[in-house]
């Protein structure tokens, strides 16, 4: 019974994740094509892409290094599409949550021991985070504005606030080309993982995943989410109530957001500043629906466009390419998986792949 | 979908085409031309939805169909229009036997329609909307001649419209105008129309309506009206035919026949099942309480007007009425699916707000309509759709974590007592059968301490075996003490099963019998307007 519940479990795992496999082949192809035209050999830039993202210990701790913000965007994508929201807006979240997470290391730091002053600009940026996205969720509920419009909105509008911020009030004199807040004491910032260069916010994400995924299938919150987002009118004859899961949801896929932007500050730049909004919310968005809104599954995927962006480099230097060539392949991955996703269903999968029809 | 060459056809086909120009026909005519449906006969797999249907609507004539819901008036059209095809018999346009394949053919033949709901384009002008619905519409369009000709047209016509106003800034009225003028400037001789009035207002409904008697008396179309609404019937049309369970039961000129004859013709001669032998049942403690609900539909019109009404423990309430006359907002509303201007409602003598902690306290179950839409999650498995109502209580969850086993042990024994034919308490509920889908849900709402059910057209769909095993479980919920409230588009229904029998109509709660002194005709009246 277990191990038949197991292999259950298992071929619905595989499954699930044939069709985004296929978009992703399907991009690589689309993208050979491209670079075929400008007379560019695939194979090379593929094997530079390997060598920049998964190599060398060295280049797996890079593209580790850089998956925490995409997994923690991600999620923010994955928790909101279990209530059938489609929000595009954890770039903005992100860039508060840093915001936050500064303002509140400067303020603690100093009369809160250093561990204190770490728990409390987390808390922050997730707090930040996580009212920002509520508030399209609210926008949503109780308005009627589509989410996706006012979380892409909202986005530039956070991005709007934190550059007037840095530029103005809340700027350190002394950063001159970059304008960033005040710098975070050496003590409060976020080390790195004992044994590797990989910081602590890859731990924090990986676990939030787990944590998302626990939610979302083992708990009664995630049970309503799953009847909210499956058929709202059911989840009202059940006496669900939908604003408030709503707003629930949409805090706690900001707040994961907002944590990565805290993340981003306390272990990287050691600053707000506009170095935060470089696009790692719109690569979570890509890894979510990859990943099929499967937060476990986002662990991986996130690893592996993380390693994309940290191959970017190598291919940059070594191919001389210009930096957008890694955005292109990006973006036709992205359609691959949303033409996948709208044809689901409509092509006829292999039988052996495909679960057992009801009698 | 048996289809019989040759049967009832070949009796019908042999009339000689006459060598007439319908427009020629008989003195009253103008372009106007009549129909005559032979004999004619429709099947859905085994249940008859029209059975050998002879009727005439000669031309020039304002020709009402009555039936109640399921009569077989719909299939008539459609047939007609070419939406499906008989199985027998034979239909006569402009005194020819015509096949008519598809809408488009009958519109050549200038058998044209009107459905209930409007089908303009909002952003569209009227002029717009008026050229593009021409089957010819050319790839440029010469919009000065258009319009030239469009005015020549509006000229002709008993009633002006804006050409240049977009039709979402038509009121109801104007629209349904808007709808009925096309199909005059689609050269349309004969006219079918859905319940065209059921979406206006009285006043509209009697301008609409005079407007179409004055054209037919000019013979310039002819018409045949779909409707529920005895007054309309007797006000405006000339002729009128009635279906009753897929048959013509009677009709002619609508002046010798009074109401009364129309309400029974449709409603037929039932009388209700005698009371069950019970030991008479002392009327319980009163269970479910509304008074004044008010609501609105969808498009913002008040759906539910004023509706009060009561029911106790131990009884089965049936509401009955035509559909669209506010049962479904008024459901909605109950289930907590509508937000309602004035609830108004009350169970066990408490404020209710179809919160889930009421839910829980009142014993509160509902069967809505279209369970799989309604009810279900259908993406979630069988075992997860069942357990809706208590997956986050004891011993289904502790501290809000899911127990998966109990919630399955549960599933599988509530599968095996409700029957349910599934190929396992995880399959998706998308995947089963209508029945099945219902048994399940049947098996959710009616677990447990069920104190109030709300059933809406529990049986819709469904196959006989179904249909009994559904009604036993109403029966049986009300004789263990359960008030329930039945609302219904089947009158039989309601009458097999209520102890207290309501008829709705637009909005409102018009009539109120028990089962005992339930009069069937003075039932159908009040369903299809007539309240004096």
């Amino acid at each position: 019974m277990q191990a038949g519940t197991l292999f259950l479990h298992a071929r619905r795992a595989g499954s699930a994740a044939v069709p985004p496999v296929l978009a992703l082949l399907a991009a690589c192809v689309l993208f050979s094509l491209f670079l075929l035209v400008q007379g560019i050999s695939p194979s090379a830039v593929f094997g530079n892409i390997y060598d920049g993202a998964f190599g060398s210990w060295f280049s797996w701790q890079n593209s580790m290094q850089r998956a925490a913000p995409i997994m923690l965007t991600a999620l923010c994508v994955a928790i909101t599409a279990k209530l059938g929201l489609i929000v595009i807006g954890a770039e903005g979240a992100l860039v508060l949550g840093g915001l936050g997470a500064a303002l509140a290391g400067l303020a603690l730091q100093g009369w809160l021991p250093p561990l204190g002053a770490q728990v409390g600009l987390l808390l922050a940026g997730a707090v930040v985070g996580g009212l920002w996205i509520a508030l399209a969720g609210a926008l949503r509920h109780y308005r009627g504005v589509n989410e996706t419009i006012s979380t892409l909105l909202l986005t530039y509008i956070a991005i709007a606030v934190l550059n007037h911020l840095v530029e103005g009030p809340l700027r350190d004199p002394a950063s001159l080309n970059n304008p960033s807040t005040f710098p975070l004491d050496w003590n409060v910032m976020i080390g790195e993982i004992p044994g590797t260069t990989i910081h602590w916010g890859f731990g924090f994400a990986v676990v939030a995943c787990i944590v998302c995924w626990v939610l979302v299938n083992r708990t009664t919150f995630g049970f309503a989410a799953r009847m909210i987002g499956g058929n709202p009118q059911a989840a009202k004859l059940s006496g669900i109530p939908v604003g408030r899961v709503l707003l629930l949801a949409c805090g706690l896929g900001g707040a994961a957001a907002g944590l990565a932007g805290a993340v981003e500050v306390a272990a990287v730049h050691g600053a707000a500043n506009s170095s935060l909004a470089v696009g790692y919310g719109f690569t979570g968005i890509l890894v979510a629906f990859i990943a099929r809104q499967n937060a476990l599954a986002i662990i991986a995927v996130a690893i592996l466009l993380g390693g994309l962006e940290a191959s970017s480099g190598v291919v940059q230097r070594r191919m001389d390419l210009p930096d957008a060539t890694l955005v292109v392949f990006q973006g036709i991955a992205f359609l691959c998986v949303l033409a996948s996703e709208a044809i689901q269903g409509r092509l006829r999968m292999p039988q052996l792949l495909r679960p057992r029809e009801a009698v | 979908m048996s289809k019989h060459p040759g049967s009832a056809q070949t009796v019908e086909s042999a009339p000689a085409p006459k060598p007439r120009a319908p427009a020629s026909g008989s003195p009253a005519t103008g372009r106007a031309c009549g129909l005559e449906v032979i004999s004619l006969t429709k099947r859905f797999g085994d249940f008859t939805a029209m059975d050998q249907v002879s009727m005439k609507v000669r031309p020039g004539s304002f020709h009402a169909l009555l039936g109640e819901n399921g009569a077989g008036k719909s299939t008539l059209v459609k047939c007609v229009v070419g939406y499906q095809q008989p199985d027998e018999g034979s239909i006569l346009i402009a005194d020819r036997e015509q096949q008519v394949r598809s809408p488009r053919e009958a519109s050549m033949l200038g058998v044209g329609m009107v459905y209930q709901h409007f089908t303009l384009v909002p952003h569209m002008t009227v002029a717009e909307n008026l050229i593009m619905s021409r089957i010819d519409t050319p790839q440029f369009i010469n919009w000065r001649q258009a319009r030239v000709e469009l005015e020549a047209f509006m000229q002709r016509m008993p009633f002006r419209i804006s050409l240049n106003a977009p039709a979402s800034s038509l009121a109801a009225g104007e629209k349904q105008k808007v709808e009925i003028l096309r199909q005059l400037y689609l050269e349309r001789r004969f006219l079918i129309l859905d319940e065209p009035t059921s979406v206006l207002t009285p006043n509209e409904a009697d301008e609409v309506l005079g407007m179409l008697k004055e054209m037919c008396r000019r013979g310039e179309v002819t018409v045949l009206m779909i409707t529920h609404k005895l007054r309309e019937v007797k006000a405006f049309t000339d002729s009128v035919s009635v279906l009753r369970a897929g048959r013509y039961v009677g009709g002619g000129d609508t002046d010798d026949l009074t109401t009364e004859d129309l309400a029974e013709l449709m409603v037929g001669e039932r009388q209700p099942p005698a009371a069950e032998s019970r030991a008479a049942r002392g009327a319980g403690r009163t269970v479910l309480e509304i008074s004044g609900m008010r609501a609105r539909d969808d498009e913002g019109v008040p759906a539910v007007r004023d509706v009060s009404l009561s029911v106790s423990a131990g009884e089965i309430v049936g509401i009955v009425g035509v559909s669209g006359n506010g049962q479904k907002e008024l459901v909605e509303v109950l289930a907590g699916q509508r937000h309602a201007e004035n609830t108004g409602i009350s169970v066990q003598g408490q404020p209710y707000r179809a919160r889930r902690s009421e839910m829980i306290r009142h014993g509160v179950a509902i069967l809505p309509e279209e369970p799989l839409r309604n009810a279900c999650v259908p993406g979630m498995t069988v075992a997860d759709n069942m357990a809706f109502r208590v997956f986050d209580r004891a011993p289904y969850s502790f501290m809000g974590w899911l127990r998966n086993g109990q919630r399955r042990k549960r599933a599988q024994e509530l599968i095996k007592a409700f029957g349910v034919r599934t190929p396992g308490a995880e399959s998706p509920i998308g995947k089963l059968s209508g029945g099945n889908v219902q048994r399940a849900v049947l098996a959710r709402e009616l677990t447990g301490d069920v104190r109030l059910l709300i059933a809406a057209n529990p049986v819709f769909g469904l196959d006989f075996k179904a249909v009994r095993e559904i009604h036993d479980r109403l029966r049986e919920a009300r004789d263990n003490g359960t008030a329930v409230l039945l609302i219904s588009e089947d009158l039989d229904e309601v009458l097999q099963l209520s102890d207290r029998i309501l008829v709705m109509y637009e909005g409102r709660i018009v009539y109120e019998t028990t089962r005992d002194q339930a009069q069937v005709r003075s039932i159908g009246k009040h369903m299809a307007g007539d309240h004096a």
